[in-house]
C-alpha cells in the first residue's frame, strides 16, 4: 500500500519538477532570444540616441545633414561631409563589385566544373573571412603607393584633360583617396554579393531553366533572361545587403580615405566617412558637444544600416517565398 | 554566320567573361594573402611575443601586451557571448518557430550580425567607460561579446533547424520533456554544427579593431587586470600601421601574418567539421594508425 | 642579458609597483615613452602613456581617465582653476617644417614666415614658386605640386605651429587663429606627430610640421627658419636654448607661458615646451604622477638630451617642487 502511495507520489514530484524545468527553460531561454532580437537592438539605438541628446538639440536634423563645416573649435558641427564621403564611397564600391559579383555567381553556378566549384566557392569565402585591419594594411602598404605612382598619374595623363570627367580626376595622387578606398572596399564585399546571388541562382527552379534549353536558348540567353529576372529581388537585396555592409566598414576605409573632412571633388581627393570619423576622433573629442556630434552621427549610421539591411533582407525574403509557391 | 553561331559565341563570350570575374576576385586573394606570406613571414621572431615594445623610435621590442591582451579579450567576449547567443539560438529554433514574433525577432538578429561594429564600440562606451572614468579591457570584452551574440544566435538557430524533425518526435513519443528533448537529442545531433558557429563566430572577433578603440583602448605595459586600457593585437597594429617607424611597420606585418593565419585557420577547421563526413577516410586512417576503437 | 633583464622584471613587478597612466601629446612621446622605459627598470613601477595628442589629453586630464595629462599647448591659468588642475612645464623641443621631395633628398631648405604662411594658406602650391626659389638661391627647386600636412587631432603641436604662425603673419591671424584645432585653409589631416611624419615621408612633394625628433629619426629634412632677428636658424639644442632663454616660469600662473618667436639672433623660432597637468582634488593620483616626474627631473635629462630635447633648467625644476609642496602634492 505505502509503496503505491509513495511511488504516486514521486510521479508527481517528477511531474511537476519538469514542467517546472520546462518552464524555467522556456522562460530563460526566451529572455535571450528576447535580448538578443529586441531589447538589444533598441537598448543601444537608445543609447546613441541619449549620447547625441546634446548634438540633436544643438543643430537639429536638416542643418546636422546638410551643413559642411564640422568644427571642433567653433563648436559647430554638420555632418554633411563625412554622409556624403560614406554614401559615395559605398556607391562606387557597389558599383565596381555588383557585376564581378553577379559574374563569379554565374561562374560557380554556371560555368564552373563540379571539382572547381568548391575551389571557387573556398576562395571567395576566404575573402569575406580576412579582416578588415587586414584589408587597411595591405591596401596603405601595398596598393595606395601602387595607385600613387602608377595608376592614378595614368589616369591623369590618359582620362584628365576629357571634359567632364576629366575633373574627377584632378588633384595631387597620393594614393589615399575615394578611388583606392572604393576599390578596396569593392573587394571586401564581392564575397557577401557573391554568395547572396549564388544562393538566389540556386533557387530556380531547374524546369524553368530546362525548358528554354529546350526552346534552344544558350547558357548566357538562360542566364540573362530567365535567371536573372527570376531572382531579381534577391540580386537587389544582396546589393542592398552589400551597401549595408559597406557603410559600417571602418578599419580598411580609415587607413586609405585620408580623413579630410570636406567633400571631394574629384576621385582622387582624400575624403572622409562617418566611421572613419568616429575612429580618429572618439578619444579626442575634448567638448561634450563634439563628443554628442559623433554619437549623433553615429546614431544616423545605425538608423540607415538597419534599414538597408532591413529592405535588403525583405527582399531576399520575397524571393524565398516566391520559389515556394 | 547564322544568327545561331552569332548566339552561341555571344554566350561563351559572356561566359568567358564570367570567369574573368572569378579570376579578379582569386587574383585579389593571392595578391593580399601573398603580400602577408612575403612581409610578415620576413619579420616574424618570437621576440615578438615575450618582449615589451620600445620607446619609440628604438628598433625591437616585442609585441606581449598586445597579444596576451588579445588573447584576454577574445576568451572573456566567448565565454561571455557564447552561451546567450545560443541561448537564444535555441530558442529561435525549438520554441519560436510558429510565433510570427519571434521570427521577426530572428530576422532583427540576423540584421544586427551586419551592423557597423564601431557603434558597439561606442555604446559600450558610454555603458562601461564614461561611468568608470577610464578604458578598461572588460569593456572591450562586452564590446565584442556583443558583436558576436547575434552571430552564434544565428548559426546556433541555423545548426538546430538541420536535425530532422523525426529525431524530436521519436524522443517525444518516448515521453521526453521538451527539455529533454532539446538537452539529449537535438544538441547532441548538433554538437558540432554548433561548435562551427561558435568557431566562426571567433574568428570574426578576433580580427575586429574599431569597436576596442575606445573601449579597451591600449596599453605599453603587460597587465592582466581586466580594469585597466589593455592592449589588443589589432589596435597595436593600428597605430603602427599609422607611425613613422619602420620596425614599426615590420612588426605590424608580422602581427598581421599571424592574425589572419589564427583566422583563417579557424575558418577553415570550422568548414572541415561542416564537411567531416568528406573527410571520413582520413579519420579512418588516423584511427586504426593510432589503435583507436571506433565507439 | 635578456635573462637577467626578465628575472628583474618579474621581480621588481612583486614589489608594490605603481602603475601610472597618462595620455596626451605625441610631441612629447618619444621622450615620454623612453622616460617609462627607463624608469620601469630601475624602480619597476610601469607607467602607461597613451600618444593620443594634446587635446585628448587635456580632455582626459579634466575628465579624471587618466592621472597626468601632457600638452604642448599650455591651458590658461584660468582654465586651470577652473578644472582643478596643476600645470607644470617637464621638456622643452622644437616644431620643425620639414618636408620630402624627391629630388631635393636631404637638402635643407631656408623658409621664411610669408613662406610658411602661404604654403599653409594654399597661396604658394609648386615646390619651384618662385618667391621659395629666390629664398634659395643655391637650390633648383622642382616642379612639384606640394602636398600639405596637417594634423587631424587636436594638437600641441598644431598649437605651437599655428601660435607662431599667428605672430607673424597676421593675415593667418585674422584668418585662421591658434589652438590645438583650426580650420586648416588646405591640405590633408593626419593623425599625431606620427601620422605626419608618416604621411610626409609616403609623399613625393609632402610638407608638415612635427617635432624635431620625428624628423631626425625619420631622415627628414628640417628647414631653416628665419626667426625674428632676420636669421635663417636650424632647429638644434642650441637654437632652441636661445629661444627658452628668456622664458619667464611664474608658478603662480600654473607655468603659463609661451616660447614662439623669442627675441635672440640664434633663437629657433617654433619652439615650446611640454606642460603637465595632474588633478589636485586627487591628491594620491597626482602624488602618484608627481613621483614619476620627480625621477624625470632628478634622472631624466640625459635620455632628453640624446632625443634633441631640451631639459628644464635647474631653477625651474626648483620652482615646480615647490609648486608641488604649495598644492599639497609632493612626492
Amino acid at each position: 500500500m505505502e509503496n503505491v502511495a509513495e511511488a504516486q507520489k514521486s510521479l508527481r514530484e517528477i511531474k511537476t519538477r519538469g514542467e517546472f524545468l520546462e518552464r524555467f527553460l522556456k522562460l530563460s531561454l526566451g529572455f535571450w532570444a528576447l535580448f538578443v532580437g529586441l531589447l538589444f537592438p533598441i537598448l543601444a539605438g537608445l543609447i546613441l540616441l541619449y549620447e547625441a541628446r546634446l548634438a540633436i538639440e544643438k543643430f537639429g536634423f536638416i542643418h546636422f545633414l546638410t551643413y559642411t563645416n564640422w568644427d571642433p573649435v567653433q563648436e559647430d558641427f554638420g555632418a554633411a561631409t563625412m554622409i556624403f564621403g560614406t554614401v559615395v564611397s559605398t556607391i562606387l564600391a557597389m558599383l565596381i563589385a555588383a557585376p564581378v559579383a553577379i559574374g563569379i555567381a554565374i561562374f560557380i553556378t554556371e560555368l564552373a566544373p563540379s571539382w572547381f566549384k568548391p575551389i571557387v566557392s573556398t576562395a571567395v569565402e576566404l575573402l569575406a573571412a580576412i579582416p578588415s585591419i587586414i584589408y587597411g594594411l595591405w591596401g596603405f602598404f601595398i596598393l595606395a603607393p601602387i595607385m600613387a605612382t602608377k595608376v592614378e598619374p595614368w589616369l591623369q595623363d590618359k582620362l584628365g584633360d576629357v571634359p567632364l570627367i576629366g575633373k574627377l580626376f584632378q588633384g595631387a595622387p597620393t594614393g589615399v583617396d575615394v578611388l583606392t578606398t572604393s576599390l578596396v572596399l569593392s573587394i571586401m564585399i564581392i564575397p557577401f554579393m557573391a554568395a547572396v546571388v549564388r544562393d538566389a541562382f540556386n533557387m530556380v527552379p531547374p524546369i524553368m531553366k530546362e525548358s528554354a534549353y529546350g526552346l534552344g536558348a544558350t547558357k548566357w540567353e538562360v542566364i540573362r533572361q530567365v535567371v536573372i529576372p527570376y531572382t531579381a529581388s534577391g540580386i537587389a537585396g544582396g546589393l542592398i545587403l552589400s551597401a549595408g555592409r559597406a557603410l559600417g566598414e571602418t578599419m580598411a576605409v580609415t587607413f586609405l580615405a585620408g580623413n579630410r573632412p570636406e567633400i571631394p571633388k574629384s576621385l582622387l581627393e582624400p575624403f572622409t566617412t562617418i566611421t572613419v570619423a568616429l575612429a580618429n576622433q572618439f578619444t579626442e573629442a575634448d567638448t561634450d558637444v563634439y563628443l554628442s556630434a559623433l554619437y549623433y552621427a553615429g546614431l544616423l549610421l545605425y538608423l540607415v544600416s538597419f534599414t538597408m539591411l532591413g529592405i535588403a533582407k525583405f527582399m531576399v525574403l520575397r524571393l524565398e517565398k516566391r520559389w515556394k509557391t | 554566320m547564322s544568327r545561331k553561331t552569332r548566339r552561341k559565341l555571344f554566350s561563351n563570350f559572356m561566359l568567358f567573361v564570367s570567369f574573368l570575374t572569378a579570376a579578379y576576385g582569386i587574383f585579389w586573394l593571392f595578391w593580399i594573402l601573398g603580400s602577408l606570406f612575403i612581409n610578415g613571414f620576413k619579420y616574424l621572431s618570437p621576440e615578438l611575443v615575450y618582449l615589451d615594445p620600445n620607446p619609440p623610435g628604438e628598433e625591437g621590442g616585442g609585441l606581449r601586451p598586445a597579444f596576451v591582451g588579445h588573447l584576454i579579450i577574445t576568451s572573456l567576449a566567448t565565454v561571455i557571448g557564447v552561451p546567450m547567443g545560443i541561448m537564444a539560438g535555441i530558442y529561435f529554433a525549438e520554441y519560436g518557430r510558429n510565433s510570427k514574433f519571434f521570427m521577426t525577432l530572428r530576422q532583427i538578429t540576423d540584421i544586427m550580425v551586419s551592423t557597423p561594429s564601431i557603434l558597439m564600440g561606442a555604446v559600450v562606451y558610454a555603458v562601461l567607460v564614461k561611468p568608470v572614468g577610464h578604458f578598461n579591457g572588460f569593456s572591450g570584452a562586452v564590446a565584442l561579446a556583443l558583436l558576436m551574440l547575434p552571430v552564434i544566435a544565428i548559426t546556433t538557430d541555423e545548426m538546430l533547424k538541420l536535425v530532422p524533425k523525426e529525431m524530436r518526435e521519436a524522443a517525444y513519443a518516448l515521453g521526453a520533456y521538451k527539455w529533454q528533448v532539446i538537452k539529449n537529442v537535438v544538441m547532441r545531433a548538433a554538437k558540432v554544427g554548433i561548435l562551427t558557429g561558435v568557431i566562426l563566430g571567433v574568428a570574426r572577433i578576433a580580427g575586429e579593431t574599431a569597436p576596442l578603440l575606445f573601449t579597451s583602448f591600449n596599453n605599453n605595459v603587460l597587465t592582466f587586470d581586466l580594469r585597466d586600457p589593455m592592449a589588443s593585437l589589432t589596435v597595436t597594429m593600428f597605430n603602427y600601421v599609422m607611425g613613422p617607424y619602420h620596425y614599426w611597420h615590420q612588426q605590424a606585418w608580422a602581427a598581421a601574418f599571424i592574425l589572419t593565419m589564427g583566422v583563417l585557420l579557424l575558418s577553415i577547421i570550422a568548414r572541415v567539421l561542416l564537411h567531416r563526413n568528406l573527410l571520413e577516410p582520413l579519420f579512418y586512417i588516423v584511427r586504426s594508425i593510432t589503435g583507436k576503437k571506433r565507439g | 642579458m635578456k635573462k637577467v633583464l626578465l628575472a628583474t622584471a618579474v621581480f621588481s613587478g612583486t614589489v608594490l609597483a605603481l602603475e601610472i597612466t597618462g595620455a596626451g601629446s605625441t610631441f612629447v612621446y618619444p621622450i615620454m615613452s623612453k622616460w617609462a622605459f627607463e624608469y620601469n627598470k630601475e624602480t619597476g613601477h610601469k607607467v602607461n602613456y597613451q600618444s593620443i595628442g594634446s587635446g585628448g589629453g587635456i580632455r582626459q586630464a579634466i575628465n579624471r581617465t587618466v592621472d597626468f595629462g601632457a600638452t604642448d599647448g599650455p591651458i590658461t591659468p584660468e582654465d586651470a582653476e577652473k578644472h582643478k588642475l596643476l600645470q607644470f612645464p617637464v621638456v622643452i623641443g622644437a616644431v620643425v617644417v620639414t618636408y620630402n621631395v624627391p629630388e631635393l633628398g636631404r637638402t635643407v631648405l631656408n623658409m621664411d614666415q610669408k613662406a610658411v604662411c602661404d604654403i599653409y594658406m594654399g597661396k604658394i602650391t609648386r615646390w619651384n614658386d618662385p618667391y621659395l626659389q629666390q629664398l634659395n638661391p643655391n637650390v633648383k627647386l622642382p616642379d612639384r605640386p606640394i602636398v600639405v600636412v596637417h594634423r587631424s587631432d587636436g594638437s600641441g603641436t598644431t598649437w605651437i605651429f599655428t601660435n607662431w604662425l599667428s605672430k607673424v603673419c597676421p593675415e593667418w591671424k585674422e584668418k585662421v587663429g591658434f589652438g590645438t584645432s583650426v580650420k586648416w585653409p588646405t591640405g590633408v589631416g593626419a593623425k599625431g606627430n606620427e601620422g605626419v611624419t608618416n604621411y610626409v615621408r609616403r609623399s613625393q612633394g609632402g610638407i608638415g610640421y612635427v617635432e624635431y625628433i620625428y624628423a631626425k629619426q625619420n631622415n627628414l629634412p628640417a628647414a631653416r627658419i628665419k626667426n625674428r632677428e632676420g636669421n635663417f636658424v636650424e632647429p638644434n639644442v642650441r637654437t632652441m636654448q636661445e629661444a627658452a632663454k628668456n622664458a619667464r616660469w611664474d608658478k603662480s600662473k600654473h607655468f603659463y607661458e609661451v616660447l614662439t618667436d623669442q627675441p635672440g639672433k640664434d633663437a629657433y623660432p617654433i619652439t615650446g615646451a611640454v606642460f603637465v597637468l595632474t588633478p589636485k582634488d586627487q591628491p594620491e593620483r597626482a602624488k602618484k604622477a608627481h613621483t614619476f616626474f620627480k625621477w624625470v627631473f632628478e634622472k631624466g635629462d640625459r635620455y632628453a638630451q640624446e632625443l634633441d630635447y631640451i631639459p628644464m633648467p635647474e631653477n625651474v625644476k626648483r620652482l615646480v617642487m615647490e609648486y608641488w609642496k604649495e598644492h599639497g602634492v609632493a612626492p
